[in-house]
């Protein structure tokens, strides 16, 4: 019934920006982490770089670290967002319910180096908490409170706030309050209705802000490097040195590639155990 | 539990206490920053000297203000003319791709459509150094080839609009496939009955239709793009953004010109956030 000329018109620049931009820069980075000199100082096919990345305990534990890192913000991040998502769908009242919406949404349209900074300020030893806490006198000299992994992660959890809120905001507003009150009839208590009743209808909301909070975490650069101490490294800082410090693309695209690896076997694995597809958590 | 189930006072205490204190630690950060934009000292921090517009208006040299820091203005306007550009293709791209995946029917949809939501879960440093791999692989084979030394293939302003389109049209495409869903296809059928022809259609009734959904998305490309650091900084060239120069001045110890600038782009994009709710709650 339509004409073929039409699809064609449609298909050729979604075709082009996927397969230029998306497909074979990717097919690039895998290559290219294959990539490496031999003995003779040619160009060759070698592992050498994914050997680097088991051998070298630096590499593989911030790589771990990095996950076990993001696990936590994405956890911090969910425990967080119940209540507020709670709050504002079943208890604040339907005036107040738009307003804090909009409260809610603002701080992350701007820009995350802004709002880093803002936190810089706030926790480092000259910031304007230890000046409160010093007039206080709850401390008698300002303490150092940031470039730790405590802040590091705090930041993080700051960072990603609003991807897990908004779809767990979403998932409550479609919860009938009728099976709360009828929870409520029949004796249940409060832990009893969030674990048979919230809960287990915020999965998919759950679910689709945990792949994104952690996606997002995992691959963050910059809160890691202004809020992470010296000894706090995190992964996609690996990859950064190797491509502008070292200058060393073949050992970062294979590092690039890990990491990608890593989040897509997450995020799959996040999807199996609910029982989802890629589809129905990004809509 | 819910508005309509009683409550002990105190549950309803702690639960408010932890709402407030959630939307201090949302807006601590922003109001500490713009605060200290406006005090009379030379580092960003307290105690309070007094009010000053030094760190906007001062020609220097003892203190630069932002409309004075040649370098902060070029980076800002290097961050608009990208946040325009990426705004423009992701959303002539990502209309195309939601009509192409909400209207027609071809072989290998579904991989397409997987493919179109891949972004989504790429890390941001990822997609950056893959095409900077790639734009320099293109370079290096174009000029051994062909010998053309192609500007374009190194980290550049256009590599950094490509960098940026290649994952913000994904989010266009979602926006308006959204609102094409609810799209009575009625319409249309009425429109070619009438004698119209398919751009004709597209034109006059889907477009239309699409256009309060289309400027939301333009402006939330133009958001996206404006404060773009993970993938940017990788195929960055002689022309930083604004997110990077930033970056490198926090880094490297910062005057409180970053809080003026940063109260700059708190008001900017609050604006515009806010004029895109609000026009696109007047389109539904």
């Amino acid at each position: 019934m339509r004409s073929r000329l039409g699809l064609w018109l449609l298909l050729t620049p979604v075709l082009l920006w996927l397969v230029l931009l998306i497909v074979l820069p990717h097919i690039d980075l895998l290559l290219m982490s294959f990539r490496g000199e031999n003995d003779l100082g040619e160009p060759a096919w070698t592992l050498a770089n994914y050997a680097n990345f088991f051998s070298e305990p630096v590499y593989w534990l911030t790589f771990a670290r990095t996950a076990l890192y993001a696990v936590i913000t994405t956890a911090i991040t969910a425990m967080l967002a119940m209540p507020v998502a709670f709050y504002i769908t079943k208890l604040a009242r339907q005036r107040a319910r738009g307003a804090l919406l909009v409260l809610l949404l603002l701080p992350f349209w701007v820009s995350e180096l802004v709002r880093v900074y803002g936190w810089m300020i706030l926790l480092r030893e000259s910031g304007v908490l230890n000046h409160f806490m010093l007039a206080l006198g709850l401390v008698h000299k300002p303490v150092e409170m940031l470039y730790n992994d405590a802040s590091m992660i705090m930041g993080l959890v700051y960072t990603s706030m609003l991807f897990m809120v908004v779809p767990l905001v979403s998932v409550m507003d479609s919860l009938d309050d009728s099976l709360i009150e009828a929870a409520h009839d029949l004796g249940a208590h409060k832990r009893a209705i969030w674990r048979t009743i919230i809960i287990p209808h915020c999965k998919p909301g759950l679910v689709s802000g945990s792949i994104i909070v952690f996606m997002l975490t995992l691959g963050n650069y910059l809160t890691p490097n202004l809020m992470g101490g010296k000894n706090s490294l995190w992964f996609t800082e690996q990859i950064y040195n190797q491509f502008i410090a070292s200058f060393n693309w073949n050992q970062g695209a294979a590092f690039g590639f890990l990491l990608l690896l890593l989040s897509s076997l997450m995020i799959w694995l996040g999807l199996k155990l609910t029982r989802q597809k890629l589809g129905e958590v990004a809509s | 539990m819910i508005r309509s189930l009683p409550t002990s006072r105190g549950y309803d205490w702690a639960f408010q206490a932890f709402i407030i204190l959630y939307f201090i630690f949302l807006f601590a950060p922003l109001v500490v920053t713009c605060v200290l934009a406006f005090n009379d000292s030379n580092f960003p921090s307290l105690p309070w000297n007094g009010f000053s517009l030094d760190w906007f208006l001062s020609a220097g040299p003892a203190r630069v203000g932002i409309f004075h820091d040649s370098q902060t203005l070029r980076a800002l306007w290097t961050s608009f003319k990208t946040a325009f550009f990426v705004s423009i293709f992701s959303v002539a791209v990502g209309t195309c791709a939601s009509l192409l995946f909400e209207e027609e029917q071809f072989r290998f949809k579904e991989l397409l459509y997987f493919l179109m939501l891949a972004p989504l879960v790429i890390p941001g440093v990822i997609l950056g150094i893959s095409l900077l791999l790639t734009a320099n692989t293109a370079g290096v084979f174009l000029e051994e080839s062909m010998e053309w030394d192609f500007a374009l293939f190194r980290p550049s302003f256009w590599l950094v609009v490509m960098g940026q389109f290649s994952f913000i049209t994904t989010f266009v495409t979602l926006v308006v496939s959204a609102r094409l869903r609810k799209f009575d296809r009625s319409l249309e059928e009425a429109a070619l009955n009438l004698g119209a022809n398919r751009f004709q259609v597209i034109r006059h009734i889907t477009l239309r239709y699409l256009r309060p959904s289309i400027i939301g998305a333009a402006a939330v490309a133009f958001l996206m793009s404006f404060e773009n650091f993970n993938t940017t900084i990788f195929l960055v060239g002689s022309e930083p953004t604004l997110p990077v120069t930033l970056y490198l001045q926090v880094r490297d110890g910062s005057t409180p010109m970053i809080n003026a600038v940063s109260l700059l782009l708190i008001v900017g994009t609050s604006c515009l956030a806010l004029a895109n709710l609000y026009f696109g709650r007047k389109g539904k």
